[in-house]
């Protein structure tokens, strides 16, 4: 592998590694996401400083070039992570969808419950504010 | 937390401070119906103030005494103030969240207040209230669990493009083989539920999106007994009603996707 893409990969690699325990450091980014990104980094760095791996694992996936390893594998990682975005966003929204519906109904509710009290001449005075 | 203590005046609160369940419904529901078991009217509502109004008096006109619940799906415009006006209870959801969603909030409402059956209605003006009473009459049947209004049995005014028609003949054929009966028209949105019918769709199973097709045979798989029968519907006033405004390629690779992954999914569990 050309040296200069060995120690610009080296570098990015040590960059995101670094980054990403700086995000989690500072509560910006969850343990759960983080996972994701350090095994990406490190197995990046991995693949990068040692040459004799690049070459077991380019002739494991019938690679020619060390590069192309390097970024076939970088790829398939940012897939993995992209999928398992999908799937939480799918999860949120879901869980999204739920809330909505129930605020919904609560509110409703919240509403029909106001109009009772309102029509028993009950008054939400300040002094009754004060015992909520 | 603090709980929450009142200090209730001498006057007659005891009933109306707390509430049971019971008593919620009372006044939810202002006039209950003798002829009928408890119904209840849901009717999803996306910016729909011109529409809306005109709806609801037809409604109260052809079948009075049915408590109607809009549910307002983040409208932009006064649809909420004009359902209430109307004397419709509103649910309003606090932003647009599509026609299923909204549809599935009033059956989830419904779920929740035991209603015995709940018709589905458009906000358009596209669905005829003088068939609600057919429906109601169907879905009490024996053996029957949804009833849908299929403006394809009889010949109606009904009028849309050739693609949607195409469409709606190629999912409801599809439909009628998994489902071994005739299903003429899956993406009604004028239909009625009746008990364990209105349980499922407050469930997971439902669609998010929009029901269509697929929830029919969804529904058949899960042993629920579906009928349709012919109503009367009128093209809609002055645009597609809200779940066919989605782009076309959308719908059909949605459709396809969902009765495939629904078929999958209960073959896998026998």
């Amino acid at each position: 592998m050309p040296p200069k893409i060995q120690i610009i990969s080296i570098l990015i690699c040590i960059f995101l590694v670094a980054y990403v325990f700086e995000l989690v450091r500072r509560k910006h980014l969850s343990e759960e996401y983080s996972m994701g990104w350090l095994v990406t980094g490190t197995s990046m760095l991995a693949l990068s400083v040692s040459e004799g791996l690049l070459k077991w694992v380019s002739e494991l996936v019938g690679a020619t070039l060390f590069t192309s390893t390097l970024f076939f594998f970088g790829l398939l990682f940012l897939m993995v992570i992209c999928l398992h975005f999908s799937i939480r966003i799918s999860a949120l929204t879901n869980q999204v969808r739920k809330l909505t519906q129930s605020i919904g109904i609560l509110d409703l509710e919240k509403k029909t419950l106001e109009r009772q009290i309102r029509q028993s001449n009950w008054q939400i005075d300040s002094s009754n504010l004060e015992q909520l | 937390m603090k709980v929450l203590s009142y200090q209730v005046p001498q006057s007659s609160l005891k009933q109306t401070v707390i509430l049971e369940n019971d008593e919620f419904e009372n006044t939810f529901i202002k006039k209950p119906l003798k002829s009928y078991p408890k119904t209840l009217i849901i009717i999803p509502a996306y910016n729909e103030e011109k529409n809306i109004g005109a709806v609801l008096e037809m409604i109260q006109q052809k079948v009075p005494g049915i408590p109607i619940l809009v549910i307002n799906d983040g409208s932009s415009d006064t649809t909420e103030s004009v359902a209430r006006s109307h004397g419709a209870n509103v649910i309003s959801l606090p932003y647009n969240s599509g026609y299923g969603v909204a549809l599935q909030t009033g059956f989830i409402f419904a779920a929740r207040k035991n209603f015995a059956i709940v018709i589905q209605m458009d906000s358009d003006g596209q669905h005829d209230p003088k068939s609600v009473k057919n429906l109601i009459e169907e879905v009490q049947k024996d053996g029957v669990d949804v009833v849908i209004g299929s403006r394809f049995l009889e010949s109606g005014s009904y009028k849309s493009s050739f693609a949607r028609r195409a469409g709606i003949f190629i999912f409801a054929k599809i439909a009628s083989i998994i489902c071994g009966q005739k299903v003429t028209d899956p993406t009604s949105g004028f239909q009625a539920l009746k008990g364990r019918a209105i349980h499922f769709a407050a469930s997971d199973h439902y669609p998010p999106d929009y029901p269509d097709a697929d929830f029919i045979i969804l529904m058949h798989r899960h042993g629920l007994k579906v009928k349709e029968i012919p109503v009367t519907m009128h093209a809609s006033p002055d645009k597609e009603s809200m779940h066919h405004g989605h782009k076309t390629i959308y719908y059909i690779f949605k459709m396809f996707l969902s009765i495939f992954v629904t078929v999958l999914r209960n073959v896998s569990k026998r």
